[in-house]
């Protein structure tokens, strides 16, 4: 990484200098933030296509000139993983899309995703100087994508430099953001790294949860063979914990483990009813259609189509598990969540897309149970709507059930999308391990390891549930920590 | 790896095979299960491991025809691959000194049956078993049962075998007969749906081993759960094993029914 000193440093670079100089800042503040090209909502509820379209290079080079080149660029210190991110804007700037890659690749090596899934307005974007003066961010999410596609379409292919084999073993377990991020870094640094997934394909969440229509396959398939190219070795099938245990991978000769086996245990409501038929949770109904392909007759998985869909919670996952309905074929595919839409954690974006195909959204109003036919199939459920109190300890407005408020609405399909809990199957198997009582691995949070010597870990196993980059992030740390901890333990060896 | 070493038919539509996977085979115990999804379009279905050899760093199971997958599997031939073998997967069957234990196995569930009642028998506990099925050409591993079971009952629907009539006519026998300690259950969840309810009324405590619709079958999908003493758990990482009169049994009837429409539809589909 570059350091915060070297940053200014590349800020007088001369052509830098010269480009902040060709347009006046007046100027560039009065250019109007691009418009993302999106698939026409019509079409796209027929189909899987992505739904954003990206941005042309005219357009990548008109927004990069609304950047201001800050002396103190607080975009940067909006991301997670620290891109310099004015450097690469102005590389996009000056036409040089190469090294605009390059630099982003110094901080994030899967810019592809993090540029169509980071929830850049509440980063980097939120940041941005324009904020300030009650203008739009600079589209910093659009350019980094639009950089990324750039790689991919002219098939540039920036591999990493890979230091020298040291020919030191050590386990990814997980295949993830996290688990990627942490592969990438290791065998940068020279390490011999082997990936764990317990699926039968890579990616993790990536795969199984993010629709095609927000990130296609394409682009892990890509990442993953950018990866087998670095010389990190995949197995797939393989659950650590229980097709092997830590110690069988010790004496397989891995000295070090980092664990980002992710959020695992769907949560439910405990309501009644709940195990009805046609009531599954959002990790079942994305993992059917996305890592399965559920919908596709070619494929054997099956897949329960609803006519009137309720999708209960407010994240991410709801709204991906929403859109997946009414692209399933639901006539009414609803998100029922608690609290407001303002309160809502997921992206903007995605909600304003929702909107666009069609979804309702019943605000302030919570299911209390559900009816099923004979056969055991959801057919009702019942709502109660719901006021908001005060914040509560996550400084979000409790919300408080209304009495004599009670309501039904028909369905005949119902996904739970209101978050997980951690997979035990890892922990259970690591006697000795410490967890948080919400049964997360405890970790020190600059090296990500855990209180057992060489296994660190990171991601939603870590955090319950947080977003891509911040896995990323955590799998970079521990990286960094697992080298050192190698390095300062290799004088035994030898 | 994942590759079909031998193959035997042990009825027309019950098929055993050996296949190689040594890290399964290290590290598996009665009860677990595994994965196993065919070609790139199947789809993951759990499957109990039968038994294990570690020398040869193989992993049996025993399958019946009944879906388009089960058959799909049960097709291999010796030398094909598995395309996707995950596990094991699971607790392990909790086995330890009972006394006299009164096991029962349905149908194609005598498979994982097995070996708990090899492990019952390391454990030194009188084993009595029940084997049922609809008709003598369903009944399988008699012969290794027979050799490990301290006495056998033979039930068919039919009575084309053994006695006729359902596993419960079995058990109450042996119930009359001895003092159980322990029952333990595999097979259709109908019949351990009887076993459970005859348990009861005897007041034996009584272990079901329950297979679920599961899809990853590492917890994450919840596609398996199953209502066991007003808890909702997951048959793949809280089970397969649980406390049978605690089992809420009709739900999980109803719930093993979930894709029957679309199981009727890809069925009737392969045998076009």
């Amino acid at each position: 990484m570059i350091s915060e000193q070297n940053k200014s440093k590349l800020r007088d670079n001369a052509w830098r200098v010269e480009l902040r100089e060709k347009i006046k800042t007046r100027e560039r503040s009065q250019i109007k933030r691009v418009k993302m090209t999106e698939e026409d909502p019509c079409l796209r509820i027929k189909s899987n296509t992505e739904v954003n379209k990206g941005i042309s290079l005219e357009e990548a080079i008109t927004e990069a000139r609304r950047c201001l080149d800050c002396i103190n660029p607080l975009c940067v210190e909006g991301c997670p993983v620290g891109i310099d991110i004015p450097r690469f804007i102005k590389n996009i700037e000056r036409n040089n899309i190469p090294e605009a890659i390059k630099v982003i690749k110094e901080s994030n090596t899967f810019p592809a995703v993090c540029g169509r899934v980071c929830p850049q307005e509440v980063q980097c974007e939120s940041k941005c100087n324009y904020v300030k003066m009650k203008k739009e961010p600079v589209a910093i999410g659009y350019l980094e994508r639009f950089a990324a596609d750039y790689e991919l379409k002219n098939k540039l292919c920036y591999l990493p430099e890979i230091n020298k084999s040291n020919n030191i073993k050590v386990a990814v377990i997980g295949s993830g953001p996290a688990g990627m991020s942490a592969a990438v870094d290791l065998a940068k640094a020279g390490y011999k790294v082997t990936v764990f997934e317990a699926l039968h394909d890579y990616g993790g969440v990536l795969r199984y949860g993010i629709p095609e229509f927000r990130l296609p396959k394409s682009i892990i398939n890509t990442e993953i063979r950018n990866m087998k190219q670095m010389g990190i070795e995949f197995v797939k099938n393989f659950i650590v914990g229980k097709t092997a245990t830590i110690n069988d991978l010790r004496e397989e000769g891995y000295r070090a483990f980092f664990v980002g086996s992710g959020a695992g245990l769907p949560k439910f409501m405990n309501i009644p009813c709940e195990n009805s038929n046609g009531i599954l949770s959002s990790n079942e109904y994305l993992t059917r259609v996305n890592l399965m392909s559920a919908g596709n007759s070619k494929f054997d998985t099956p897949i329960m189509r609803g006519k009137k869909v309720a999708v209960i919670g407010g994240g991410n996952t709801a709204i991906d598990s929403v859109r997946t309905a009414r692209r399933m074929g639901a006539e009414r595919a609803i998100i029922i969540y608690r609290r407001s839409l303002n309160e809502m954690p997921a992206r903007i974006e995605e909600i304003k897309h929702a909107q666009e195909e069609g979804i309702e959204f019943i605000t302030l109003t919570n299911p209390i149970r559900y009816f099923s036919d004979e056969q055991g199939r959801v057919n009702r459920i019942m709502l109660q709507k719901i006021k908001l109190g005060e914040p509560d300890s996550s400084g979000r407005r409790s919300p408080i059930a209304i009495p004599c408020s009670e309501y039904e609405l028909e369905i005949d399909l119902a996904i739970v999308s209101i978050g997980v809990s951690p997979n035990p199957i890892f922990i259970k198997s690591m006697q000795g391990l410490y967890t948080s009582k919400w049964g997360t691995i405890q970790v020190n949070d600059k090296t990500m390891q855990s209180n057992i010597d060489g296994i660190y870990a990171g991601g939603d196993i870590v955090r319950g549930g947080a977003t891509v980059i911040l896995a990323m992030g955590d799998g970079r740390k521990a990286a960094a920590a697992i080298n050192e901890y190698i390095l300062s333990t290799a004088s035994f060896d030898f | 790896m994942n590759q079909i070493l031998s193959k035997e038919y042990l009825s027309e539509k019950v098929v055993k095979l050996e296949i190689h996977a040594p890290w399964i085979a290290k590290n598996r115990r009665a009860g677990h299960f595994v994965i196993v999804k065919i070609g790139k379009t199947g789809e993951r279905i759990p499957l109990t491991i039968s038994s294990s050899d570690l020398e040869k760093g193989t992993i049996t199971l025993i399958i019946q025809k009944v879906g388009v997958t089960s058959s799909k599997v049960a097709n291999l031939e010796i030398g094909d691959k598995v395309t996707d073998l995950l596990g094991p997967l699971g607790m392990p069957a909790n086995i330890e000194y009972f006394g006299t234990v009164l096991c029962s196995g349905g149908g194609v569930g005598v498979a994982p049956l097995f070996p708990v009642i090899k492990e019952l028998k390391n454990k030194g506990n009188r084993v009595l078993t029940v084997l049922a099925a609809r008709s003598k050409d369903l009944i399988i591993l008699e012969k290794e049962i027979r050799s490990l079971s301290d006495e056998v009952i033979i039930m068919t629907d039919d009575g084309s075998y053994g006695q006729k009539g359902l596993v419960t006519k079995g058990l109450e026998y042996f119930i009359n007969h001895e003092n159980i300690d322990l029952s333990i259950t595999i097979g259709p969840a109908v019949m351990m749906k009887f076993v459970s309810l005859l348990t009861k009324k005897h007041e034996i405590p009584t272990i079901a081993s329950l297979n679920s619709i599961m899809v990853d079958g590492t917890g994450m999908c919840g596609a398996c759960r199953v209502t066991v003493g007003g808890q909702t758990k997951f048959v793949c990482v809280d089970g397969p094993e649980f406390n049978a009169h605690e089992i809420e049994w009709d739900e999980l009837l109803m719930r093993l029914n979930c894709y029957k429409e679309e199981e009727n539809i890809a069925n009737s589909i392969t045998l076009e």
